[in-house]
């Protein structure tokens, strides 16, 4: 046990070491979680925008000042005709122009129905689709309250949206666990594979052969640290997710804390795989960055939902273990709901890790012929 | 006599490649042993065996009474290495790098820190020795690399090109140490590629194509083969010229 912990001092002497290896570990977790949660947001506040009123009535301008002070939505300019929508555009300034026909209280009272026209800028989607949400919601709110029990809407807008959980279309809580996840994957899987390959590029790893510490010994050995590291980290996203980003914790924290370790430990199982094959730093950390970092973006309904990819991306996206780990992060923290729902995805990435280490004890048998 | 490492027709396959190729021959304890060949000739395999990473296909060989087949924990315990690049760790200090490797051997804390003290001063590296091992020059951590590879009294050392890409004069005091720890009674056995080197070993053996060629003292090598170097001879062995 002595000859254990004499490696795992030497690994922590390596991580404290580097400098530059300690700043990713604890800043990268810092500037993902602020980058996501702030600037990368789905979320909108004081979008500009600018209003073609050619109706000049009580209604529209009830209906502009509810607009305006629902704090999505910031004034940025009057256009007084049709052909001034177009400039509007072009200068980039307004994301969304909102148009009151002519005769537009006349045909609320004639017709009982009126058209209110959203334009919004769609180079940027995400945006568009936002604003022009928020804008229906605020209108047809509008429209109910004009409207006595019974009779048909004045102001006919079809859409159907309902949000469930995230009702303001909060940014931090579809980005927080995927950051969570891509940073464990990071630390672990990328740092354990490149720390191993680090010592077979330098001879260290003969020597370790030779030695008599086991094989299980050094793998424990290196992965012990990052273990405590990656936990570290964890930790540090879920707190600043909590307090700086506002995302509530409404289910159990023992349970947050558990399935994070078991996601920890198969990244690091991922790690230890790719340093049974790589020999080199430089593959290790291109094996890392290729098959994990990049399905994990693009694959795991992190950035792009899952629901909305091709048919064979949302397949392939079933072997990507941050969907699930996302899946559990978002489930106990934002649905607050426990293990019984839970169950399926946990038993996934136990399974995973199960069969990911016996493939590298499997290397590692043939590695020593 | 003492038997440091003994081997019985020891073969190693790769498919239909035949790495080594029913190698015999004896060490005794204290001998220092030149194993030499081209490379490729089969050296590393031999050594990897003798070491217990690499299993052989047929044959027997023991180191220091152990058998590789069924004792590799045993012989993990009583032997050395040290390759051509050093194996020490280049963000660990001098002390603890010896710290380092007597711990994973095993080595109890007072002796640990009395082995790290002594090696630190035969070493004269009273002034580095908390500095890391990345601001010592080559020599300097050759021979440190040397003393680390002795930290847990090992019966044999296997050196494998220990003196590659260092000048003439540090590669002299390198062998002074060798003499020393021979002298101590640790069996020394030695790849090189440096024919200058083969001289100062008791005994040789040359390697061609998997098979052991030659083994004998040098002298009686050079006899045998009428040639005045042990260049002479391997020139002879290992390319089938001669270089006169």
């Amino acid at each position: 046990m002595n000859r254990f912990f004499a490696f795992v001092k030497k690994e922590f002497y390596h991580i404290l070491r580097d400098r530059r290896t300690l700043l990713i570990l604890f800043g990268l977790p810092f500037v993902q979680v602020l980058l996501f949660g702030f600037a990368l947001t789905n979320e909108i506040k004081n979008a500009r925008i600018a209003i073609l009123d050619l109706d000049h009535s009580q209604h529209s301008r009830q209906i502009i000042s509810r607009l305006l002070s629902s704090g999505y939505f910031r004034l940025e300019q009057q256009l007084d005709s049709y052909k001034a929508i177009e400039p509007a555009f072009r200068k980039g300034k307004v994301k969304m122009v909102v148009v009151f026909p002519a005769r537009f209280t006349a045909a609320v009272a004639h017709d009982q129905r009126a058209q209110i026209q959203l334009l919004a800028d769609a180079s940027e989607q995400n945006t568009a689709i936002s604003l022009t949400n928020y804008a229906t919601n605020i209108i047809q709110s509008y429209s109910a309250e004009l409207n006595p029990a019974g009779m048909n809407p004045p102001m006919q807008l079809d859409v159907q949206s309902r949000m469930v959980f995230n009702p303001e279309l909060k940014g931090a809580f579809v980005f927080v666990p995927g950051v969570m996840a891509m940073v464990l994957l990071l630390v672990s899987a990328l740092m354990t594979s490149v720390t191993i390959a680090r010592e077979k590029e330098t001879g260290t790893m003969e020597v370790l052969m030779v030695s008599p510490l086991t094989q299980i010994q050094i793998l424990f050995g290196k992965v012990l640290p990052y273990l405590l590291l990656s936990f570290l980290n964890g930790c540090m996203i879920i707190v600043l997710g909590i307090h700086l980003l506002g995302i509530p914790l409404n289910g159990s924290l023992a349970l947050l804390l558990a399935e994070t370790l078991l996601f920890i430990f198969l990244a690091l199982s991922i790690g230890i795989l790719i340093s049974t094959i790589a020999d080199t730093q430089l593959v290790a950390m291109f094996a890392s960055l290729l098959i994990m970092l990049m399905p994990t973006i693009f694959l795991s309904g992190f950035i792009f939902p899952v629901e909305s990819m091709p048919k064979p991306l949302q397949i392939i996206s079933n072997i990507i273990p941050a969907k699930y780990f996302i899946a559990i992060v978002k489930g106990i923290m934002i649905k607050g709901v426990g293990l019984q729902y839970l169950w399926k995805e946990t038993l996934v990435l136990a399974g995973m890790s199960t069969l990911i280490n016996a493939v590298s004890l499997r290397n590692l048998k043939t590695r020593l012929g | 006599m003492d038997k440091a490492v003994s081997t019985d027709k020891l073969t190693k396959r790769f498919g239909d490649f035949v790495a080594t190729n029913e190698i015999t021959f004896d060490v005794a304890q204290g001998e220092i042993f030149g194993f030499l060949g081209a490379n490729g000739a089969g050296k590393t395999t031999a050594i990897r065996m003798l070491c217990g990473l690499l299993k052989p296909t047929s044959g027997s060989a023991t180191i220091a009474g152990f058998d590789v087949y069924r004792q590799t924990e045993q012989i993990k315990q009583v032997i050395g290495y040290m390759s051509q690049r050093f194996s020490l760790y280049e963000d660990l200090t001098v002390r603890e790098n010896i710290r380092f490797y007597g711990g994973i051997y095993g080595l109890p804390k007072t002796e640990l820190r009395r082995k790290a003290d002594e090696i630190i001063q035969t070493l004269e590296l009273g002034t580095v020795a908390d500095k890391l091992v990345a601001s010592l020059p080559l020599g300097w951590k050759q021979r440190l690399a040397f003393s680390v590879a002795l930290v847990h009294d090992p019966r044999i050392v296997f050196l494998d090109e220990p003196t590659g890409g260092v000048d003439p004069i540090t590669r002299r005091q390198f062998w002074d140490m060798i003499y020393e720890a021979a002298n101590r009674g640790t069996t020394i056995f030695v790849t090189t590629h440096y024919m200058d080197e083969a001289e100062y070993c008791n005994r040789v053996s040359i390697m061609v194509d998997g098979r052991i060629k030659a083994l004998d003292t040098p002298a009686a090598m050079k006899q045998a083969f009428g040639v005045d170097s042990m260049d002479g001879v391997f020139q002879i062995l290992a390319r089938g010229t001669s270089t006169k």
